[in-house]
């Protein structure tokens, strides 16, 4: 099948429905290695066994950054070709990148009492986080509450490229302004500076996650096209009514 | 496998984790459910959506 053909809805739904559960056979034994490295990981010389936090933390915090990406991306599909797949790409991204962003900061928190000794301080690299928590349930609200779907998406989208100036704040604000959370430990120039032992079950863990966020996105867009089906026959179905 | 003395902090992120992820598929799985069961009532009532009209 053709790239181009998946524009079209109907086929997109056909191949979403072929690959679904593959991807979640492909997930669930993702997590299963994940876990298992994860919880058999040994401690970090300085967190101890807090470092078990960090498996969910780091891989939450990418897809968090990773979904608006994929929203601002979608944005464009948007506002410049206006179609229709693109908005519902955006629309499925962002309750699953809010997720992702709360369980980063929920995560974070619970790791910093321990560590730092407290919940939360407002540096740069965890405000920025929360503002993209902000973001997040701003275009949510845009996408609920707007009476004319098309009108939601459009300011959706236009929120979406604005709120992608805070990607780059989020990635660079450790290196940017003096903060309580780490530099760059994982990709960095020079290389990681994890421990293997720590680096592997790691880097398995964000994997899966992605999976799960794939997955979750793509069964979420065939949500949302089967929405616009009902919402579509049932116009269909007013229009015939009052002709 | 011992958690150390912050054990309670693992396992509450774990938990918050488990109890986001299991919330988010659950809103995926009942939303298609829900979804289907509309759709099937209205291709029932016979409505068609304009795309599948011949002629």
């Amino acid at each position: 099948m053709p790239v181009v053909d998946l524009a079209n809805p109907t086929r997109f739904l056909a191949l979403v429905n072929r690959i679904l559960p593959w991807l979640i056979a492909a997930t669930a034994i993702l997590f299963a290695v994940g876990l298992f490295r994860a919880m058999n990981a040994p401690d970090d010389y300085q967190q101890g066994a807090t470092v078990k936090i960090m498996f969910l933390h780091v891989p939450a915090a990418w897809l968090g950054m990773f979904g608006w990406a994929l929203m601002s991306v979608a944005a464009l599909g948007t506002l410049v070709w206006r179609h229709p797949l693109a908005d519902v790409a955006a629309k499925a991204a962002a309750p699953i990148g809010a997720a992702f962003t709360f369980i980063c900061l929920v995560t974070g928190s619970l790791w910093g009492r321990p560590t730092w000794g407290t919940y939360w301080v407002w540096d740069a690299r965890l405000t920025s986080m929360l503002v993209l928590l902000v973001l997040y349930f701003g275009v949510l609200a845009l996408y609920w509450t707007a009476e004319e779907p098309g009108r939601g998406a459009r300011a959706a989208a236009i929120l979406s490229l604005v709120g992608a100036v805070n990607l780059p704040i989020i990635k660079f604000s450790v290196d940017w302004w003096n903060t309580l959370h780490q530099p760059a430990s994982v990709f960095r120039m020079g290389g990681s500076t994890i421990d293997p032992a720590i680096l592997g079950p790691l880097l398995i863990m964000a994997l899966a996650f992605t999976f799960l966020f794939v997955t979750l996105h793509l069964a979420v867009m065939r949500n949302e096209i089967l929405r616009r089906r009902v919402r579509s026959m049932r116009l269909i179905q007013a229009q015939e009514l009052h002709a | 496998m011992s958690l150390g003395p912050h054990a309670d902090f693992i396992v509450a992120a774990y938990a918050v984790t488990l109890f986001v992820v299991a919330a988010l598929i659950g809103w995926v799985v009942l939303d298609y459910v829900a979804q289907r069961r509309i759709l099937g009532d209205l291709e029932e009532r016979g409505l068609t959506r304009r795309s599948q009209r011949k002629g």
